[in-house]
């Protein structure tokens, strides 16, 4: 009997010791926007190579502060880390920090006119001033003049934000900073702004329902969530002066147009990019990981993965509604994915 | 909750409770337009929820029969179990749409000059979120206040009907003998409105501003935590918002310590001079 139960004990000690051998645990935090495909991508890539991630969506900032303090192996941002968190990151990780673009999302701009319909058009400056409260109708000699033929009703301008952090906010606000000077000066980018007019509110279904409710209402929301519901949007004037609708297409052609002038750190902010049909308001979201990880095996695993998610994992992309990179940025990403090291020795 | 606030601390001094700038850009931070907002919603949550609760109360104790006792109380007390996301969904979907088509344009017609009243019916805003507070914190106050004035000794209303008293009297006399009991459902009521965070979020309008105006949108302590919290980047950032953190604690131990004394002072006054 005693020998029974002593061999099962083995048995399963023999089976956990060799499990555990066989799998890297990664950990990772940050970024809500990303939690939908990187949980995707966590249950493919562990059930090809038995690899286990598991990912904390505790938001942008909480992820680049545990990825500094080296409480996981990954962050994730909406919004690249500035400067001080850059030098902050080196300080304390005692090596720089990586930025990898992951995945792209485009902003539309949707409202609530029913006698209008689909594809009001929109430039720059006019969305800049709805949203500083310098036009406030819907009738405003300047909407009017960008869309001839349509019927625009003396209605009020409602305009609906986010009330809390977020990465849409931080790509809305940096192309309003591009476009209109005064707003550069007064709100500026950031995760979440003080915001001069409008009504906040939490989450993009919070807005959206501001905007589903209110007649005369504007706002911004994820490009995922205004096709799921299909609700109208505005085209947007870009810099190559066309109007563009939002899509998967007019979002990577923008992300196509910024490689030319991409930063070496692959930093980019990428509103307002050049491109005949690009759509000026989307943007990256980044992975962030030190440039020399001392644990050897969390590394290699970690880098593989990566590679193999800005590659072939770029092809889950649109069911949920993300715009995929377009190649030029992959074939960057994984360049700079050939630079990371572990104890100084190339992987 | 200090030592993690001591850079906000530090940089802005007492400005921090009497700015009115939130600007997580600029990272200027003040925290006067969600102390306002905070304690401006739950007064008025309150001062709806009080009449209402304590007149549920007294129906239930004193008047209703008992085969409408029963099924009266259990409902209200069901009020108290549903989630805050819940009322919140409600308050989008079903109040503020009513509040925007009916009620403020009604408000402002019959008040045109009131300075309560002004600007855009936008639905979202103060009004909104007194009212879902005045819904939330309703079976708290009733179903105390009903305990408390169940416990109240039946003698004491016999020896008030005894004397002639009418229905009325005795309800009079039953409620000055509850009081500090029925002051303390209130003060409970009013902490459960200055915490509640999610569904004052989803209708107030969320927006840094102090407006004498009931309709125009503001925001609370509790809200700027739950908004804020997750994607605020910056150290100075973070720092503020745990002192926000730490301010509401304040105001809560203040309340607290109001009520204490509150209920104290009437229950001497009453053992000085029984009824």
């Amino acid at each position: 009997m005693k020998i029974k139960i002593l061999s099962i004990i083995i048995l399963l000690a023999g089976l956990f010791g060799v499990t555990v051998k066989a799998q890297v645990k990664l950990t990772g935090a940050g970024s809500t926007f990303d939690y939908p495909i990187f949980s995707k991508w966590f249950d493919s890539y562990n059930k090809m190579t038995g690899v286990q991630i598991n990912y904390a969506s505790i938001g942008s900032g909480g992820g680049i502060q545990q990825v500094t303090t080296g409480t996981v192996d990954f962050g994730a941002s909406d919004a690249p880390l500035t400067e001080e968190q850059m030098n902050n990151f080196k300080g304390k990780r005692g090596t720089e920090v990586v930025h990898i673009p992951i995945i792209m999302g485009g902003v539309a701009i949707t409202y609530n006119l029913p006698s209008v319909g689909q594809g009001i058009k929109l430039d720059g400056e006019t969305l800049a001033d709805i949203y500083l409260g310098k036009i406030y109708k819907w009738n405003d000699p300047r909407i009017v003049k960008l869309n001839p033929g349509k019927n625009l009703p003396n209605q009020a301008i409602i305009v609906a934000h986010r009330s809390e952090g977020s990465g849409t906010t931080f790509i809305f606000t940096s192309y309003l900073s591009k476009v209109s000077p005064e707003w550069a000066r007064r709100c500026g980018v950031s995760t979440s702004v003080n915001w001069p007019v409008g009504l906040g509110a939490k989450g993009t279904e919070g807005v959206a329902g501001i905007i589903a409710q209110t007649k005369g209402a504007i706002g911004y929301i994820e490009l995922a969530y205004a096709k799921q519901n299909n609700l109208p949007y505005c085209q947007m004037k870009n810099k190559a002066g066309n109007f563009i609708d939002v899509n998967f297409n007019t979002v990577s052609e923008a992300a196509a147009g910024a490689v030319k002038n991409m930063p070496k750190d692959l930093r980019a902010v990428i509103t307002n990019a050049d491109g005949k049909s690009s759509y000026p308001i989307c943007g990256f979201s980044w992975v962030v990981i030190p440039k020399d990880i001392k644990n050897n095996s969390h590394a290699e695993a970690l880098v593989k993965f990566l590679k193999w998610a800005v590659t072939k994992g770029q092809a889950d992309a649109t069911s949920l509604y993300y715009a995929p990179l377009p190649k030029p940025v992959q074939k960057l990403d994984l360049e700079k994915l050939n630079s990371i090291t572990s104890n100084g020795k190339k992987l | 909750m200090y030592s993690s606030s001591i850079l906000s601390i530090k940089k802005f001094g007492w400005g921090f409770l009497t700015s009115s700038t939130w600007d997580p850009f600029s990272e200027v931070f003040g925290a006067l337009p969600m102390i306002y907002g905070t304690l401006v919603s739950s007064l008025l949550g309150l001062i709806i929820a009080i009449p209402l609760g304590l007149g549920v109360a007294v129906f239930l104790s004193e008047l209703a029969p008992s085969w409408l006792e029963k099924p009266l109380s259990f409902l209200t007390e069901l009020l108290a179990g549903i989630p805050s996301v819940i009322y919140g969904l409600w308050g989008i979907f079903v109040l503020v749409p009513w509040l925007r088509d009916s009620v403020e344009p009604f408000l402002q017609n019959e008040f045109p000059n009131s300075p309560f009243f002004q600007g855009a019916p936008y639905g979202f805003g103060m009004l909104a979120a007194a009212i879902i507070l005045s819904i939330m914190v309703l079976p708290i106050i009733s179903s105390i206040s009903r305990d408390v004035l169940k416990s109240v000794p039946n003698s004491q209303r016999e020896a008030a009907y005894a004397l002639g008293a009418t229905k009325w009297e005795v309800t009079k006399i039953v409620l000055s003998y509850a009081k500090s009991g029925l002051l303390g459902a209130i003060i409970l009521g009013l902490g459960r409105a200055i915490g509640e965070t999610m569904a004052v979020t989803m209708v107030i309008g969320n927006r840094p501003q102090i407006s004498t105006s009931l309709l125009a949108p503001g925001y609370t302590m509790a809200s700027v935590l739950a908004n804020e919290f997750t994607e605020a980047t910056s150290d100075l950032y973070l720092n503020s918002l745990i002192e926000l953190a730490l301010v509401l604690f304040v105001i809560t131990i203040i309340i607290n310590i109001f009520a204490r004394l509150l209920v104290w002072s009437t229950e001497r006054k009453w053992k000085l001079s029984p009824m």
